[in-house]
């Protein structure tokens, strides 16, 4: 039965590679969904792995957590250094990373921060930030590159590059009177470190030196050497990132801030942000899914629909074969078998073509969304999709096949052309 | 079972008081008294279209099964046996052919022929050891019904002119020697300077096995050629 199936397969090839191609691309789509979607949750979460606390200008956490970490959306407020200054103080702080955002370099975040960056900060665990090539910044004007920054712009040490105020790709107002150097570029990290041009705070002061309240004074316009004689000490930060001494002291550090007299300030746990996170789209991760699950349904109904339109022409195939000896649960069997290889087929085209996707696509979704995708095997949870997407088609098969078992028997040998 | 204990003695087919209607029973599409045919017997079964000619030929087959009577196959009764235990008596004893139409169009001349040997162990083993495999068969058999140049039995089914196909139902209907051969019609598409030939090939081979050909048609010119003629308005007493 298995070998009259495939040859009767491939004298429908034209309706037979439609199905397959249906579902399959149903396949591809139920996969995908839930693979980036746990893709996603891997790689915030290495993200934010090595940070015990975040401290920003009071708004929302996951605001906080997002534009901190992520370089989502912006911060609605600044932190002045003094109360930076004083809260690093707090014995139960090991490090802290002060970070500077609100500048871009062709759609990618600047970020002024210090040397603790590249001394603290851990990913993945505890795995450290390192060099590719070139050095740390020293000068106010260095420049060190995330991965992706380089490799997307096709940046080398020692190229000039020009900030632009603003998060924008296109931005009318850059500070291109005061060029920075591209001194070091950063390993890949899978992270949106990866995406970040990294300059010292000073850098930071200096392009804004001659601005006030956000925009540059008309007349005034001071140049890169007569800026490294003045002052640049930084007067605010956004945000700084908290490791502690001992977890356990997370929460007493938290209330501590969020109680801070001088200014309104927020601490979050990334953890429990991120959390907070995930929660808030969860309902649309639910409905993503009841969707892509919806549409492996209307592939195998296609797939039913084929079956059952062919049903007509087949009676007289169906009659020859009955003639021969076939028997009615033969010619059921027949149509189940089909229905069953057809299914697989399009489930392995499916895992295939999510693969290809995935391999072609990862490159693309690290520059655009900041998180990468690692190729894995299929997940037991993937697996058992797989297979109830299988169970199904095989199911499906018995409505055409029971309709061609009654049809075998009612028609016996008569042949109805 | 051994058919060759029969021969010549018990008839092929032995249909006695037979009713059958389709349906809920109500109207009667055959009222047969008494009908036998001997082994080895040549039959023309001749009505016109509607009479139950296709109908006796289901019943013969075990396709359905009579409301009243008995229809004794080389001494079986095939009336009294179930659904499945009748599928499997036609595969191994009964071969076919019709009138158009008789082949799967996706499988090539030789898987066509070799078709009953897939679903009947006994014509299997019975075509395996009348040459060197059912293959061989199938061609011989083919050669035989006159389809012996070597490139058309590689063509596919769909390109096969009519007289072509009948040959290649023939040889299918042949396969494995069974021991009754249904035709229904089978030379109705052919021109009538074919139909003679075709029969006679098929008369050819029947002889080597000693088969019982049934051979159904309206064409009355051909009737001559056969042992015995019925004529259903005869024997079907509705």
């Amino acid at each position: 039965m298995f070998t009259l199936a495939i040859k009767s397969f491939r004298n429908r090839k034209f309706t037979t590679t439609l199905t397959i191609v249906a579902i399959s691309l149903s396949v591809t789509l139920l996969l995908g969904v839930e693979r980036i979607r746990k893709e996603a949750r891997t790689s915030f979460t290495n993200t934010i792995s090595g940070t015990d606390l975040i401290v920003g200008a009071r708004s929302g956490p996951v605001q906080l957590l997002l534009y901190s970490v992520f370089h989502i959306g912006n911060a609605t407020n600044n932190i002045s250094w003094e109360s930076y200054q004083e809260i690093a103080r707090n014995p139960s702080i090991n490090w802290t990373i002060p970070i500077s955002l609100g500048d871009s370099h062709q759609g990618y975040r600047v970020m002024g921060t210090n040397s603790d960056y590249f001394k603290f900060l851990r990913f993945a665990g505890r795995r450290r930030l390192e060099m590719a090539n070139g050095r740390i910044f020293e000068g106010v004007f260095d420049a060190v590159l995330g991965a992706e920054v380089a490799e997307a712009l096709g940046y080398r040490i020692d190229d000039s590059i020009i900030i632009a105020h603003g998060a924008g790709k296109v931005s009318f107002i850059k500070h291109d009177d005061k060029p920075f150097k591209v001194v070091g570029i950063l390993k890949k990290t899978g992270t949106p470190v990866d995406q970040t041009v990294h300059v010292r705070l000073e850098g930071i002061e200096a392009i804004h030196i001659d601005w006030k309240n956000g925009a540059p004074i008309p007349g005034q316009s001071i140049s890169s050497d007569r800026v490294l004689t003045m002052d640049l000490s930084p007067k605010t930060v956004t945000a700084f990132l908290i490791g502690l001494k001992s977890r356990i002291k997370a929460f007493g550090v938290q209330r501590y801030v969020n109680k801070y007299p001088r200014e309104p300030l927020l601490a979050i746990l990334p953890g429990v942000a991120l959390q907070e996170l995930w929660d808030l789209i969860g309902v649309a991760e639910k409905a993503l899914l009841a969707v892509s699950a919806f549409v492996v349904v209307v592939g195998l109904s296609g797939m039913l629909i084929a079956l059952m339109t062919s049903l007509g022409e087949r009676r007289r195939e169906m009659a020859i074969l009955r003639s021969v000896g076939a028997r009615p649960l033969h010619v059921f069997s027949l149509i189940l078998g089909e229905s069953a290889m057809l299914t697989m087929a399009g489930v392995i085209a499916g895992v295939a073509m999510l693969y290809g996707l995935l391999f072609s696509c990862r490159s693309l979704i690290l520059s655009k969304f900041g998180f990468f995708i690692a190729i894995r095997g299929l997940s037991t949870y993937e697996l058992i999709l797989t297979g109830v997407v299988c169970l199904a088609g095989f199911l499906i098969g018995i409505i055409p096949g029971y309709q061609i078992y009654r049809y075998s028997l009612a028609d016996g040998m008569t042949i109805r052309i | 079972m051994t058919m060759s204990d029969n021969l010549n003695t018990a008839p092929a087919i032995d249909i006695s008081t037979l009713r059958f209607s389709w349906g809920n029973g109500q109207n009667p599409i055959l009222v047969i008294e008494n009908l036998q045919v001997k082994c080895g017997e040549r039959i023309f079964v001749e009505g016109p279209s509607g009479s139950g000619k296709s109908t006796l030929l289901s019943l013969i087959a075990g396709i359905v099964t009579p409301q009243q009577g008995t229809i004794k196959v080389y001494g079986k009764h095939i009336d009294s046996l179930d659904g499945a235990s009748r599928d499997r008596f036609r595969a191994d004893h009964i071969g076919f052919i019709y009138q158009m139409f008789n082949l799967i169009p996706y499988l090539s001349v030789v898987e066509n022929v070799t078709l009953p040997c897939r679903f009947s162990k006994r014509r299997r083993d019975r075509a395996v050891g009348r040459a060197s495999g059912f293959e061989t068969e199938a061609m011989r058999l083919l050669n035989k019904l006159g389809m012996d140049e070597p490139d058309v039995v590689k063509r596919p089914v769909t390109e096969l002119s009519v007289g072509q196909q009948q040959r290649v139902a023939a040889a299918r209907a042949l396969i494995g020697a069974p021991e009754i051969l249904i035709a229904d019609e089978p030379t109705s598409s052919l021109d009538a300077g074919h139909r003679k030939a075709f029969i006679q090939l098929l008369f050819q081979e029947c002889d080597r096995e000693a088969t019982t050909l049934i051979f159904v048609s309206h064409d009355t010119t051909l009737a001559n050629l056969f042992n015995r003629t019925i004529r259903l308005a005869d024997i079907n007493k509705i």
